[in-house]
Formats: structure tokens, sequence, C-alpha cells
């Protein structure tokens, strides 16, 4: 019984408790991770010769963030752990692996748990392209994993718990924070209340974000609506152009942006596992399907954390675990239902609370329709709104891949992990059709871009024919 | 419900029919062109863009000839900017393969009977030229007056010129059924829609044997996914497309900068196809044996990040032939598909010469290689 392969993806909070899930249970699995340790992003570990405290570096969540560590590192005997490997491709029940040595792997599984994790979603402002714009996450990362700002003179725009809490832990650090600039109204989070007091604790944390960033004297500005950021293409960025919820415009000094509305999830290795999507209109993305056990619509996928739909790092380490346990009894272990079914019940508790924060800092649609023509939707391929409205109008694309096909939007080196979303919204506003039919850009190997001259594993050409 | 009528009906929207359907309606025929996805998105859309005519038989040549003139003056015939690059199209031969490099050189004598002119290049004027290729490379042969486009904006550009002179095309519409019916063939969509006219050019790509067995003849038709890939932009620099001339599948990669800088890849291995789903996917190991092959022709791209794989889906013949021209049995039918992954060259004329034949009952270009009948025999 314990012959079974399973192979974890991701190292964070969701593939960290599946992995324990998973040694408990008498397996040796394989964890496989981008990163250089595990933790993920939110709990990302600085470098080995640096030396701030869980405190220092996770705030309230310092209990939690050491927890997954430790329990990660208790694990290492009964694990193989594979950090700083990027799985680019999954075909026929194998992932292909390439590490930091430039060797290829490919290792089949019996089991698959994606714990793939999230990155920012961002809605574009004319001038994000400037040198100077970064998402939240990466703001954080640097913060977090190198101790240095993304500027001296920082503006945050967008909206969502991690604006908040990364102004908050950049004026911590010492960063001149300009201001905060939320594009939600305040009004909205009025009506979000009875979701978001479902999480007591977590809401809480917020209030205090939100006190800390006052008494530091960062000024916080609801109902933003931006209309560009500044600079040249020499220096970058020297400021940001909103427009006040009042109806003023009003430009902030700044050398720094970081932006970004809540976060989406890394669902390309779901995609290429061949795993079946759907539309949420509650996030108005399209997500891997997700039994209420973490199996996805592929036998012998599990999909766990953030990667799967984005419930926050608790809900993480809840669905990851309960992804393994239910790959477990796929596989024939006994595992108890009792636990099962309190999982389940605690991660029906975030996603309320995860209802509620999308109501109370909702993802900007109107800011797509109103993207200047001149403003980059894609920055990897410089594609404008303009353009995309284009091949709309001219070329006749409503769907994404076509419009990807005839205006190279998606088709850089993001893959669209970073505009697709946005490049959708702009496709449906202008085309004046719902934003599920514009559908998702598909997804191709290998998710992240891929050194060709990589020391290749000994392989056979394969000819298929049909 | 009523049929929808025209002169022609076309099954299949790849840029065999695109443009046909264009040159169609450039000699005065009114054209329904029926697409069961979207137009240029397989075969079409997802192959290397080569505006290749050297490699290919002698007796395809006239063809190929034809189809470069229309190439030449695209962007005024479409209306728009396909980006063709009349930059040359290069085969090379390897050291261990000096045959290869003997049939170039017949190759190269030959077809300048056919207004092929190609330049044979070796030793230290082929590595002047061009200093980027591999030590392995013997000889090239090149021929400067080829190049190439970008197959994801061809197909569509051909079906919106097509839209524009009247063409009627109907994109997620799957034809289910095809039948002669008196004098004119009726065609039946999966959502119920009917479709008559007198002509029917079938151009249904890996999708058409099920249409012509329909009519009570014969294909070994399979189809097979190339596999491409794309590195992050460099600048730009190499101009040709470059391809190695070799017998063995797995050496036989090309490569081509577009004009964003970025190195498209293609050849050696494929990938299994899915038609009934509209699918191919890319196989780990075929990435991985071609980009070891690319790096022997150009060892530079060991440097370069790929970006993304793709394929799509190619109709095949057991002679690498086509199948092109009248049906062999039923009046007013027509067939072009097959291209076994040599069409996007071959697609504007193609289109011209069925047009041509479709109006005028016949054509100059030597279309008996491509006879339907030729595979009846050996079923029999």
């Amino acid at each position: 019984m314990t012959g079974h392969r399973v192979i974890v993806v991701g190292a964070g909070p969701a593939g960290v408790r599946a992995a324990q899930a998973l040694v408990e249970a008498g397996l040796r699995p394989i964890v496989i991770d981008e990163g250089r340790r595990a933790g993920g992003q939110i709990y990302r570990r600085q470098p080995d010769n640096f030396t701030r405290s869980h405190e220092a570096l996770y705030g309230t969540e310092a209990a939690r963030a050491r927890a997954i560590h430790e329990t990660f590192d208790g694990l290492a005997a009964q694990i193989d752990y594979r950090p700083e490997t990027l799985v680019w491709h999954i075909a026929d029940g194998h992932v292909w692996t390439l590490d930091g040595e430039g060797q290829h792997r490919s290792e089949p599984y019996d089991a698959l748990i994606l714990c793939t994790g999230a990155t920012d979603r961002v809605m574009p402002v004319k001038g994000w392209n400037r040198a100077g714009t970064y998402s939240l996450g990466a703001a954080q990362i640097a913060l977090k994993a190198q101790a240095c700002a993304i500027g001296s003179e920082v503006v945050f725009l967008g909206s969502g718990p991690l604006l908040y809490l990364v102004a908050s832990q950049y004026a911590k650090a010492g960063a001149n924070v300009v201001a905060v600039l939320d594009t939600a109204p305040f009004a909205a989070r009025i009506p979000a209340l009875p979701r978001l007091l479902s999480q007591p604790g977590v809401l809480w944390n917020g209030v205090i974000l939100t006190r800390a960033l006052k008494r530091a004297g960062v000024a916080v500005h609801h109902g933003v609506t931006p209309v560009a950021i500044t600079g040249d293409a020499q220096d970058g960025v020297d400021g940001i152009v909103v427009r006040m919820a009042d109806g003023s415009q009003r430009r902030f000094a700044c050398n720094a942006v970081g932006m970004g509305h809540h976060l989406r999830p890394e669902t390309q290795l779901a995609d290429l596992a061949r795993c079946e999507f759907a539309f949420d209109p509650a996030v108005r993305q399209w997500l891997p399907l997700r039994d209420g056990e973490g199996r996805s619509s592929m036998p012998g996928v599990y999909l766990g954390g953030d990667g799967a739909r984005i419930l926050g790092a608790r809900s993480a380490e809840a669905s990851g675990r309960l992804a393994a346990l239910t790959a477990l009894a796929d596989l024939g272990h006994s595992v108890s239902g009792g636990e099962q079914s309190g999982l389940r019940k605690a991660i029906a508790g975030y996603a309320r609370f995860a209802a509620g924060l999308a109501q109370a800092f909702p993802w900007p649609v109107e800011q797509a329709a109103a993207l200047p023509d001149d403003a980059v939707v894609c920055r990897c391929e410089s594609v404008t709104a303009g353009e995309l409205r284009a091949v709309v109008n001219e070329g006749g694309a409503r769907e994404a891949n076509r419009a990807k096909a005839l205006s190279r939007v998606g088709m850089g080196r993001c893959q669209g992990r970073y505009c697709g979303l946005a490049a959708a919204e702009v496709i449906a506003a202008e085309a004046r059709v719902p934003i599920e039919t514009v559908g998702r850009l598909r997804g191709a190997a290998p998710v992240k871009p891929l050194v060709a001259g990589t020391a290749g594993i000994p392989c056979a050409p394969q000819e298929t024919g049909a | 419900m009523s049929a929808a009528r025209s002169d022609v009906l076309i099954i299949g929207g790849g840029i065999m029919g695109c443009a046909s359907a264009l040159f169609l309606h450039q000699r005065g025929q009114s054209v329904t062109l029926l697409e069961t996805d979207l137009v240029g998105r397989q075969a079409s859309g997802t192959n290397f863009g080569n505006v290749r005519r050297q490699g290919r038989p002698l007796y395809q040549l006239p063809l190929a000839n034809r189809s470069i003139a229309i190439w030449r003056q695209a962007r005024e015939l479409l209306g728009t900017d396909i980006e063709y690059l009349q930059r040359g199209h290069m085969r090379v031969a390897y050291r261990d393969r000096p045959d290869a490099a003997e049939r170039m050189e017949a190759y190269a004598a030959d077809a300048a009977h056919y207004d092929l002119d190609l330049e044979m290049l070796s030793g230290n004027v082929l590595r002047d030229r061009f200093p980027w290729m591999g030590p392995d490379v013997l000889a090239a042969s090149l021929s400067a007056q080829c190049g190439h486009a970008n197959p994801r904006l061809t197909g569509p550009a051909f079906a919106r010129a097509a839209v524009k002179l009247g063409a009627v095309i109907h994109e997620n519409c799957k034809a289910t059924t095809a039948l002669r019916d008196g004098n004119e063939f009726h065609v039946v969509a999966a959502d119920g829609r009917e479709f008559r006219a007198p002509v029917l050019l079938v151009t249904a790509g890996a999708w058409a044997k099920a249409f012509v067995e329909g009519f009570g003849e014969t294909v070994p038709l399979t189809s097979r996914g190339p596999n491409m890939c794309v590195t992050e932009p460099l600048p730009y620099a190499i101009g040709p497309s470059v391809g190695v001339s070799t017998p063995e599948t797995f050496e036989s990669v090309y490569f081509r900068q577009v004009g964003r800088g970025n190195l498209v890849i293609g050849g050696s291995t494929q990938n299994q196809t899915y038609p009934e789903d509209y699918r191919v996917y890319v196989k780990p190991e075929n990435c991985i044996g071609q980009w070891q092959q690319i790096q022997r022709l150009i060892p530079a791209v060991r440097n370069l990040a790929i970006i993304r794989t793709w394929s799509g889906i190619e109709s095949y013949l057991p002679d690498d032939q086509p199948v092109m021209g009248p049906s062999a049995g039923v009046d007013g039918l027509f067939y072009a598909f097959g291209f076994c992954g040599a069409g996007f060259q071959l697609g504007p004329g193609v289109g011209e010469t069925m047009a041509e034949l479709i109006a005028t009952g016949s054509t100059d270009i030597d279309l008996s290689p491509y006879r339907i009948d030729r595979f009846a025999a050996a079923s029999e």
C-alpha cells in the first residue's frame, strides 16, 4: 500500500499540509517546489544568512508561519523534496520537471496533488508598463525575501486585503508610503460585513492593519479611480494621477507603485493535466472544477489551496490536507471521515469570508472598459487596449484565444498569467458580450520560460500517428 | 427552414477554403463557407509559417510559383499585414550526411527549369553570411525569393477579405451530412441549418475523410500534430527561414525569426491528434527532443528560453501529396485537402487554382498527381 507514488506540487501551506498527511499515512511523497525553501509565497522564508524573526516577518501570522516551517522541516527525512524545481508540463500520468541544475526529469504518479498557489490579479492602468511599477505580491516578496523596498516613495494602488497588508509592512519597515489608493468605495464593506464576520479573527487583523497605517501617518483613500501612472522611459515612474471619490483629480509624486486586486489562482498545471474548468461569476474567473473533497475532474489529480480557488492561507492548510486525505482514500488507504468533514466545514467558513472580501473589494471591471486606447494591457508583448479593441472590431475576435492569435495579447513570457483576466474584460466590454463568453486563454507548456539548452533526460523521440 | 443557397458551398475554413472563397468571389461566384470552429485555427493557424518552394516535388513547383506570386501581393490583396517576410528560405545538410548535400545540388539544377533559383553555399562563404550556423552544417541551399509569414493571421485575413467581397462564412457551424440531391448538393449542419449549392468544395483537412466516403470514394487520410515552440524575443538578425534536409525525421528541425524577434521552432517529432475534440496535446518528450536537435542547427538557441509550445491537426496521405481537383465520381464535387504539413505556402495558389477550375472548368496547373482515385486501386 505504501508503494503508491504521490506527487505534491508546491510547498506553501497547502502543499506542506498535504505532504504531512501523506507521510502520516506511511507514504514517501515527492514534493516539488519552485522555491528554494518550503513556505510558499505567504510564508516565504528568508535566505539562510538573514536573521529576522518570524514575528518581524509575518506579524499576526507568525505562529502559523512557524508551524508550517517546522512541520515541513520535521518531514524532511520522510519526503523526497525537490526545491528550485519547475513543473513545466504534465502529460500521460507524468510530471515533467526542470531543476536548478538544468536537469530534466519525468516522474510518474499514482496521485498528483496540485498546490500551485496564486499570483496577483492586476488591472492595468495607463503607464503601468513604466519601470517602478510592481505587483503587490512582488513588492511584498522584495521586502520579505530580500529586505528591500521597490522604491523610496511608494504608492499602493488596488484593492483587497493584500493592499493594506503590504502597505503596512512597508510602513513598518520604514519605507515612505506616500498613499494607499483603494479602488473600492468604503461603502462596499457594509453589505459584506455579515460574511466577513464569519472569520472575526481575520477581520480583526484587517482592522489592526488599517489602524497601523493611520498611526504611521499613511493616507488611505477609498473609491479612487486611477487615471495614469506618470514618468518616462528613462527614469520610470514619477507619480500617479487618480480621480478621487469626490470627482477631483489628484497627483501623488512617487518613484514606485505597488498595485493589485486580490489574487488569481495559478491554474496552468491543472489545465495541462486536462482538468475541466468552470466560470465563477463571483470572481469573474475560470477555475478548475473541484469537488467538496479536493478532486479535480481528472482521476488521480487533486487540487489544494489557492491554486484552485482563492480562499487564503488558512483555508489552504485545510484544503491541502483534505486533498491528500481524499487521494489516500482513493488509493485505498483508510482515512478518518470525521476529520474530512471537519476540514470541509472549515473550508466552507473560509469560502464565506472570501465571498465577503470579493464583495467589499470588488475587481474594478469598469476600469477595463475605460482604459485609454494607448494604455498597455499586455506588458510582455506591449499590446495596447486600442490594439485589442481593433482585433475585436476589425478582426471579429470575441473569444480570448482568437484575440491572442490576432493581437499577441498573452503571448509573451508570462503567457497571459498577468494580463489574461484584464484582456478578457477589455474584449467583453468592447464586444458587449458577457465576460464568460470570452472564455480563457488555454494553458500551454512550458508554464514558465524554460531555457532551451538544458541537459536533457535520455529521451527517445516519439512519433505518434493517429 | 429553407436552405441557404449559393453557387459554391465550401466545407472547411482553413487557408484552402478561405482562399478559395476569396478567389471564387473574384470570379463572380457566390460562396457559402462552413467552419466547425473558427477559421484558420488548425493546420492553417498552427503550422510553422514557411513560405517555402524548395524541397517540393518538381511537379508541384508550378502550383508553388502561382502561390508565391499571391504571397508577394498579399498585403494589397487582403488589405492587412500577414507578416510575410521575403527574407529567403534555406535548407542545410549536415557533415555526416554529405549525400543530402548532393541531393540538394541535383535538385537545384532541376528546379532551375521551374523558375526556382537556388544558390548553393558552403565553407567560408556560408559561415560569413550566416555566422550563427552550427559547426555540423556542411552546405546550404538558399532560395532568396521565398520567406515566411504569420499563420495565425493568414487564414482569418483571407476569410475577412472574402467576406468583404460578399462571401458568407459561418463559424461554429459543423457540417454533419453532405449529399447530392438532384442537381445540387445539400449540406446539413449540427444545429439544423441547411445549405444548398450546385458545387461543393471540401477543404476540411483532417476532417475531410467522412465527406469523401459519404460520396463513395476512398482516401487513406490520417492526421498528426506538428510540435511547435517559440523562444523569447531577441534583436532581429536571422533573415531566412532555415530547415535541415535529412532522411531522419527526428533531425528535421527548422526555425525562423519573426519580425517581433522571437524564434519559432518546428519539425522533428509530431504529436498524436484528437480530431473529434479538435485538440492536440504537446508531448514533453517531443519538445525536449526538438530542442536538442535545434541546438545542432543553431547552437545559440541554448541560451534562449522557450516561452510557449503548441500543436494543431494536420492531415496526411501515404504518398505525402494532397488530394486536389474534381471528384472521380460525382459531378460538381471538388476536393483540396491532405496537404501533409506542407500546405501553408500552397494555400493561396490552391485557392486561386480551385476557383479557376470551378469557375472555368479547367486550369493550367497539372492536378493529375493529386487525383482522389489514386487510392482507389489500393483499397480494392
